[in-house]
């Protein structure tokens, strides 16, 4: 089999019944697997973005842009590539935390700019917005003290914005 | 007592609605047949203009309205049930689909409140149909009626066309029912392209890219117009000519594109493919330059994909974006409505000194004629007391015929050799499911092309097993007095399966047998309320054509007893590069 790779998908849609069928559809119907996905309206309520993240030979990745464009409801479609946007992902985890391991976890927590979320007797819930990346990262320091569930949302992402500014553009100051 | 049209603002019930929109958007006829949830819709039928053709078999309905759009150019339009009637127009969807052929097919659903509760005659019609439509959407409000008809209508017949499907709940169009009331409306083209956002079809070609091809087109040495059926979709047969005419490069109409370019053009190759003829496979594989003109490079035409035209340079004009590098990535790719782009193709080719300003390919046109001589299209004649031999039929119902008859053929080898044998010299003349392969396509579609097109003579060309597929359509023809003609190829068997048991599998012939005289197709067809004869010599061929030509007023079916053992060639064997194209029984392949 081809090498497969993650690409993510923003795919800008009308906010209607039936939209996510026909996307997933598309992959469904070529046999490529849906590694994560995010659905929500837009600021403007008329339009939901949805980011997906699927398991796709680049080669094969354009003739399934090119039918997702084909989809009547899908109004505009980008590729993110990972260096070149900004992606968090959303994780609510619950881990094991025995009075005395409790400040290590709460320390790690707010090392990766996480919340305490929820305490019990021995155990916390935090939630995290992070990029997947710390998100693995954090999973794998917390997993010594055992994680006893973790969801995740599925990431969001948007394009990294320019930062030379226009040519002949002066600063005041 | 039939009502005035409503007037904006009237308050209406949806069925009312339904019909009124199909009215304004032109529909002169709808193919199909009620049932429980579509009933409301079929009650204002009575008072409308509108012809409704009352099809036996809901797939039926819906290969009648894929002729009638092929002959005519406007969308078929066909109207089922919930459940079952929408399940049996699945075929259909898909076959229009494939050959992108503009219909709209309304189908009932139960009232929006019991979806999901598996009601009767409940399918989930929108799903099942989701991937076989361009477009498909499920109404839940009355008022949205008038203009999710119209948006169908648009998406069905702008871009690439294809079918639209519209599931329409009962409780929105039953008068009885609260939810059907609505105030009249008729939504503006402004209105409707508002409401699609993310649709925007592209139809007019990249200047620049045009000017890069019209420059490799005049240096090639070796070119070919590769023509699909996108040209017809496009309405672009004339402005093909012009650009074929204006360069003198040769034409090649593939399966789809039959009659897109006239058989007796002298610069018109015929059908390439795995059934192709051999100059036309040839030239497309020793071209310099394919243009590939509104087709898709299907399997069936390029062989092995990696030994296909191996030294040409690709131009590919589509007009859906999809197309271009899906199987062969082209060196000058141009998105765009054929009509358009090959109008401004002719233009700048004209401005770059138009014949003038061509490469010398009088090499190429000599290379070209001799493969002609030395590889026309043949098949033995049949000995005295054998079968028929079928391309002796097809001549001879070409001969006899008139010569802007519509033939619509079923799929297999009779589909073949119609295609082979055929002149075609008009477009619009040939119809067939060539995507999809559908048997049974041919007798509906027949069917649908003669209701579109009353004053021209349809031959339906079938065979045995296509035919036992849809038969029960004769009795719709005969019931609404479409006189269309069928000659029924009856070899006994399912001929193209039978060929490749013969060739691939060791003559080991497994479930092809039909038997060539159970079902008896004259009483068959004469209790359909056709006129039928069988012809079993090649002397009776010729007055039973012309018997059945001179028949006006009733539907006719010629039962030709042919040979079976009559095999398809040329052919490219599957998984073999087109170089490898066999011409003949003999198993010779073509010389080089």
């Amino acid at each position: 089999m081809a090498a497969t790779i993650h690409h993510t998908l923003s795919v800008l849609v009308e906010n209607k019944a039936g939209v996510l069928a026909r996307v997933s559809n598309l992959f469904a119907r070529r046999g490529y697997n849906i590694y994560s996905l995010a659905v929500a309206p837009t600021d403007d309520p008329a339009l939901s973005r949805i980011t997906v993240v699927v398991d796709v030979a680049p080669e094969l990745l354009e003739q399934v842009v090119k039918q997702l464009h084909k989809l009547i409801n899908v109004i505009k479609i980008s590729e993110l590539d990972p260096a070149d946007s900004v992606e968090r992902e959303l994780a609510l985890i619950t881990v094991q935390a025995a009075p005395a391991a409790r400040h290590q976890i709460i320390e790690l927590t707010e090392v990766f700019g996480g919340r305490i979320e929820d305490v019990g007797f021995d155990e916390l819930t935090i939630s995290v917005a992070e990029s997947p990346e710390r998100l693995d990262d954090l999973a794998s320091l917390l997993a010594p003290y055992g994680i006893l569930s973790m969801q995740r949302t599925g990431r969001v992402a948007l394009p990294k914005l320019e930062r030379t500014p226009p040519p002949g553009l002066r600063i005041a100051g | 007592m039939s009502q005035p049209p409503p007037q904006p603002g009237d308050r209406i019930d949806g069925g009312r609605a339904l019909i009124r929109s199909l009215e304004l958007e032109g529909v002169e006829v709808v193919f199909g047949l009620p049932g429980g949830a579509i009933l409301p819709v079929y009650d204002p039928i009575i008072d409308s203009p509108i012809r409704h053709i009352l099809v036996r078999h809901e797939q039926g309905a819906g290969h009648m309205a894929e002729g009638y759009a092929h002959a005519t150019g406007r969308p078929g339009v066909a109207m089922v049930t919930s459940g079952p009637g929408a399940t049996n127009i699945v075929t259909p969807l898909c076959d229009a689909y494939m050959d992108s052929i503009p219909m709209v097919c309304i189908t009932g659903q139960v009232p929006f409140p019991a979806i999901g509760t598996d009601a009767f005659q409940e399918a989930d019609t929108v799903g099942i149909t989701r991937s076989v439509t361009k477009h498909n959407e499920l109404v839940t409000r009355a008022e949205d009626i008038p203009r999710v008809i119209r948006e169908a209508f648009h998406i069905a017949t702008t871009g690439r066309p294809g079918p639209v499907l519209v599931d329409i709940p009962k409780d929105i169009v039953d008068p009885t029912k609260p939810a059907s009331a609505m105030e009249w409306y008729w939504p503006t083209d402004d209105e409707v392209s508002a409401g699609l956002p993310g649709y925007r079809p592209t139809t007019k070609g990249h200047p620049r890219k045009i000017k890069e091809a019209a420059e490799l087109i005049s240096r090639s040495r070796r070119p070919v117009l590769y023509v699909g059926g996108g040209i017809l979709k496009a309405r672009a047969a004339e402005v093909l000519r012009e650009l074929a005419e204006l360069t003198g490069i040769p034409v090649v109409t593939t399966l789809m594109a039959r009659g897109a370019f006239p058989d007796d053009h002298e610069l018109c190759l015929g059908m390439p493919g795995m059934h192709g003829n051999y100059t036309a496979v040839t030239a497309m594989q020793e071209a310099d330059l394919l243009v590939a003109l509104g087709a898709r490079f299907d399997d069936r035409v390029t062989g092995r994909l990696d030994g296909f035209a191996p030294d040409a340079k690709i131009i590919h004009v589509d007009v859906d974006p999809a197309e271009l590098g899906k199987v062969r990535t082209p060196d000058v790719p141009i998105v765009g409505d054929c009509r358009q782009v090959i109008g401004e193709l002719v233009r700048t080719i004209t401005n770059l000194g138009g014949r003038d300003a061509q490469a010398d390919r009088s090499e190429w046109r000599q290379r070209i004629s001799g493969w002609q001589e030395t590889y026309p299209l043949t098949y033995a004649p049949s000995e005295p007391g054998e079968l028929l031999k079928p391309q002796f039929v097809l001549e001879q119902l070409r001969d006899l015929s008139p010569e802007d008859t519509i033939v619509a053929s079923g799929v297999g080898q009779h589909q073949m050799w119609a295609s082979q044998y055929w002149t075609f010299r008009h477009p619009y003349t040939w119809i067939n499911s060539g995507g999809l392969g559908t048997m049974g396509f041919s007798v509906p579609a027949a069917i649908g092309a003669k209701v579109g097109m009353p004053d021209r003579t349809v031959w339906a060309i079938d065979g045995d097993g296509c035919f036992q597929m849809t038969a029960q359509e004769m009795v719709t023809a005969a019931t609404e007095r479409i006189p269309i003609k069928v000659a029924i190829l009856n070899n006994a068997y399912l001929g193209m399966v039978r060929q490749w048991q013969e060739m691939f599998y060791d003559e080991r012939y497994s479930e092809v047998y039909l038997s060539p005289d159970l079902p008896d197709y004259v009483k068959w067809a004469e209790a359909m309320g056709c006129v039928a004869l069988r012809v079993e010599s090649p002397e009776e061929v010729g007055p039973a054509i012309e018997k059945a030509n001179d028949i006006d007023d009733r539907p006719v079916v010629l039962e030709f007893r042919t040979d079976s053992s009559e095999k398809v060639f040329p052919m490219v064997p599957a998984g073999r590069t087109n170089s490898e194209i066999v011409v003949g029984p003999s198993g010779g392949e073509g010389g080089r």
